[in-house]
């Protein structure tokens, strides 16, 4: 089981609010590592540290080690080459108000890549990848913003994939959309995961357990439970906690 | 799955070297601004040090003497008391003209009208903007003047009423453009409580938005007092541009057809003539240091209360 | 429905008293500017003419047209703008993108708006001390270079307000897949505040085209025989021309005089009107 994330004693201040209070976990490749939890208990903050988008947030201090691919992502030289090893998407779709097409050739182009032919094809692979190539093949040229809601989400997904991530992590990407299209995207993830590491932070148990193997369940900044899939949904967790968490006792 | 092949280092390291220098160019140009405002107020420090240091020059007599006699040399009197009363009597002939209207049209653009007239009204006022302080002098010299001596019986058509009136139709635009601003700050939840209590619109507006809003009123007056102050030559052609002082012991206290003259218009007039670096230059680049303080004054002083407000909402 | 009572009908007519009061002030701030323009156009008219655009001034400016104060305008305002454009946008980019919240961003923006309050001739004599000396003498470059500075703040006012407009979570996208930030602004926020930044400079050019204090001492003149040959020449403007005769010598025919005031007039406003009608073009075809 070769481990592409590994968080050690992580934890992280906004100032004097604690958002991360010394967690460790660790993702395999070709798993899908649920992260489950009440809001506010530190999911989004999580997602951030593992890219370095923390870094934005000025007010933030961050302790603990993050390693992506066996590297300390704070020793890494160039942080952009980290975040083109992961893929991010957020609860509410973004569209770039670009084309369809520019929209996911965006990551490849930052990275330096020029050819037309090795850029369409792998537009196409990832909208197929992300279940909306058949819907917006004929208006490629069309904005990307005048999608509707899971159309644009599914294109986030798709620009997630454009850089060929080694991770992709997914915050509540059902929010914003319809029930069929998340059952779509649910396949497409299972797809995935063959290849790459994926973690998926949901706040619906049900969807954690369908797809998860290992979960993370977190409370109140903290890492109450970590463990694979049918002890945390079994009869026997550790924690009591986690037991009335997954069957909605609170929460 | 192919990994995205990583550009060659020669030309990554060619993109970032590109990209600090333009990021280098960007913070240069961000404290252009600091710069150029240091060194308008060192360079015109400058040239009126000659004045400003001299033992010759007496203070109270710049400040408080009417005698501005550049000419002859050997017996030159610097006195700008004159022109301190000039910009502060038609500023506010200005203000008491523009402060009304202003506050009202603001009130109107952002609570009584609707969205067609508020759009036109708004556009009125842009191009009110727009129009060229050299256009709002020749209209002053022109037509105001006219107007003032043949239905209004001035003696002369070029005076503090002239000038005020045009210099308020310049500054409207700003007070307006501010004001409104202010009101449109003011949470909408205020206004539906207030209206849930029964208020009409106009208690809402005299209760409620005036008094939520009362910084960015003030903000809005400050700036036209300082656009007032700083116009040029709009008042150079339509006030007269002689040393006078309107203000009297008697009713009604103000000779609003009296003909003046400002600061500005002083340095405007004069600098042409004056030998660069002799007294009479300095003594205008005095003018202009004591210009620049008052604006900087009343642009700090906008700033706090505008800032004030933003403390207040955070 | 609701029977209205004594209080509520008092109420009901001191709306609408209000409400009177606020259009008759609007009407009463708006009714001059129409007679405003309505007069100089009806004096102006009779000059108006290709040969007033076209030719040179004759016998002491009391005949022939106003070419050389146009051209000498448009050369003091492109080259003016060529010079604070780049500076103002790049200054607004750093402001809204690059500056944190500190108390240095808050003196900078302290400067910007300092700098938009220097009254005009003020910038006239930083120009005098200034430029003017360094080139030995009153010239166009000079006189742009003072326009400059006091066009610089009102375009990095405007840059801003176009950049802020542009979504926080656009950027946030952008540098979750790998971009730089510099990569973010070229693609993504300029672009994106390409409209708002091309009406704000646009309107810069006309208030920059009327200004006539700052370029007074520093390269516009009188009159002039020749066209300009180069920067380091003086020329004529044509706010300068509209002061001059309406101020200096008597014998000017008033055609002239009101025909100068409504040239440079319309300039002013059409270049206004393009910017107005611009902004609503491109709001209607928004992007997101």
């Amino acid at each position: 089981m070769q481990k592409t994330i590994e968080i050690e004693n992580l934890s992280v201040n906004y100032g004097k609010h604690n958002a991360i209070d010394d967690i460790s976990l660790f993702a395999c490749k070709g798993e899908i590592l649920g992260v489950i939890g009440p809001a506010n208990s530190g999911k989004t903050t999580f997602l951030k540290c593992i890219n370095r988008t923390i870094d934005f947030t000025s007010t933030s201090k961050v302790n603990g080690t993050v390693k992506v691919g066996g590297e300390n992502v704070r020793e890494m030289t160039s942080v952009h080459d980290l975040r083109r090893r992961i893929g991010m998407v957020f609860p509410l779709p973004v569209g770039l108000p670009l084309t369809i097409y520019d929209n996911v050739a965006y990551a490849p182009r930052m990275a330096g890549v020029r050819d037309k032919d090795e850029l369409d094809e792998l537009v196409e692979t990832c909208l197929k990848q992300s279940a909306l190539w058949d819907e917006v093949k004929d208006r490629l040229d069309s904005l990307g913003t005048k999608l509707s809601g899971g159309q644009q989400q599914r294109l986030t997904i798709a620009r997630a994939l454009s850089h060929r991530p080694e991770i992709l992590c997914l915050d509540e990407f059902s929010i914003a959309v319809d029930p069929v299209t998340t059952m779509r995207i649910e396949d497409v993830l299972v797809e995935l995961k063959k290849e790459i590491t994926i973690v998926l932070v949901t706040n619906l148990v049900q969807q954690a357990r369908r797809l998860s193997d290992r979960v993370a369940f977190m409370n109140q900044s903290k890492l109450v439970e970590f463990d694979e899939v049918d002890t945390i949904f079994g009869e026997n967790p550790k924690e009591k906690l986690t037991f009335d968490y997954v069957r909605g006792y609170f929460g | 799955m192919p990994l995205i092949p990583k550009t060659d280092g020669g030309s990554i390291h060619w993109t970032l070297l590109r990209e600090k220098i333009i990021e280098i160019l960007i913070y240069i140009s961000g404290f252009s601004a600091i710069i150029f405002v240091f060194s308008i107020f060192a360079f015109i420090f400058k040239e009126a040090s000659g004045f400003v240091f001299s033992h010759e020059t007496d203070w109270s007599f710049f400040f408080f003497n009417a005698a501005w006699q550049p000419l002859p040399e050997e017996s030159a009197t610097y006195g700008a008391f004159s022109m301190i009363i000039g910009t502060i009597s038609v500023t506010l002939v200005a203000m008491l003209i523009a402060v009304p209207f202003g506050l009202g049209l603001a009130v109107l653009v952002s609570e009584f009208c609707s969205p067609k007239i508020k759009e036109t009204l708004k556009i009125v006022i842009e191009l009110l903007a727009a129009i060229p302080s050299v256009v709002w002098g020749f209209v002053g010299l022109k037509l105001m003047n006219y107007v003032l001596v043949n239905f209004f019986g001035a003696q002369v058509g070029s005076n503090l009423f002239n000038g005020g009136i045009v210099l308020a139709l310049m500054s409207l635009p700003i007070i307006v453009s501010i004001a409104e601003d202010a009101f449109k700050a003011v949470p909408d939840s205020y206004r539906e409580a207030a209206e849930a209590l029964g208020a009409t619109k106009w208690q809402v507006v005299y209760k409620v938005l005036f008094p939520a809003a009362k910084n960015g009123l003030l903000a809005a007056v400050l700036l036209g007092v300082g656009r007032a102050v700083g116009e040029t030559m709009a008042v150079l052609m339509c006030t007269g541009h002689n040393l006078n002082n309107p203000f009297s012991s008697e009713f009604p206290f103000l000779n609003i057809f009296d003909p003046i003259r400002t600061l500005t218009a002083s340095i405007a007039a004069e600098l042409g003539e004056a030998p660069r670096g002799s007294e009479h230059w300095q003594a205008l680049f005095a003018l202009g240091l004591l210009l620049f303080a008052i604006i900087f004054v009343i642009n700090l002083t906008a700033d706090l209360v505008v800032r004030g407000i933003k403390q207040e909402e955070s | 429905m609701f029977q209205e009572t004594p209080l509520i009908q008092k109420k009901n007519r001191q709306q609408t008293i209000a409400r009177t009061i606020f259009m008759i002030m609007a009407v009463l701030a708006i009714i001059p500017l129409i007679t405003i323009f309505i007069y100089l156009f009806y004096k102006g008219s009779p000059a108006l003419s290709w040969e007033f655009v076209s030719e040179f001034p004759r016998r002491r400016m009391t005949e022939g047209g106003i070419f050389p104060a146009i051209l000498g305008t448009f050369y003091m305002v492109a080259l003016s703008l060529i010079i604070a454009t780049p500076i103002g946008v790049l200054a607004a980019v750093y402001l809204n993108e690059y500056a944190g919240n500190n108390w240095f961003t808050r003196i900078v923006n302290l400067a910007v708006v300092n700098l938009a309050g220097v009254p005009s001739i003020v910038h006239a004599l930083f120009g005098l001390g200034t430029f003017v000396m360094f080139m030995n003498g009153p010239c166009l470059l000079a006189a742009s270079l003072t326009l400059a500075i006091m066009t610089l703040p009102v375009i990095i006012a405007s840059t801003k307000q176009a950049l802020e407009a542009v979504p926080m979570s656009f950027r946030e996208a952008s540098w979750n897949l790998g971009a730089s930030k510099w990569q973010t602004i070229r693609t993504l926020v300029l672009p994106n505040s390409f409209s708002g930044i091309l009406t704000g400079i646009i309107l810069q050019v006309s208030r920059a085209a009327g200004e006539t204090a700052p370029i007074m001492f520093t390269g516009a003149l009188y009159f002039r025989k020749q066209l300009p040959d180069s920067i380091f020449d003086q020329s004529m403007a044509l706010s300068m021309h509209l002061y001059t005769v309406a101020t200096q010598g008597s014998q000017i025919p008033e055609k002239i005089q009101f025909g100068t005031a409504i040239v440079l007039l319309g300039l002013v406003l059409i270049i206004n009107a393009a910017s107005i009608s611009l902004r609503v073009y491109f709001r209607s075809r928004k992007k997101w």
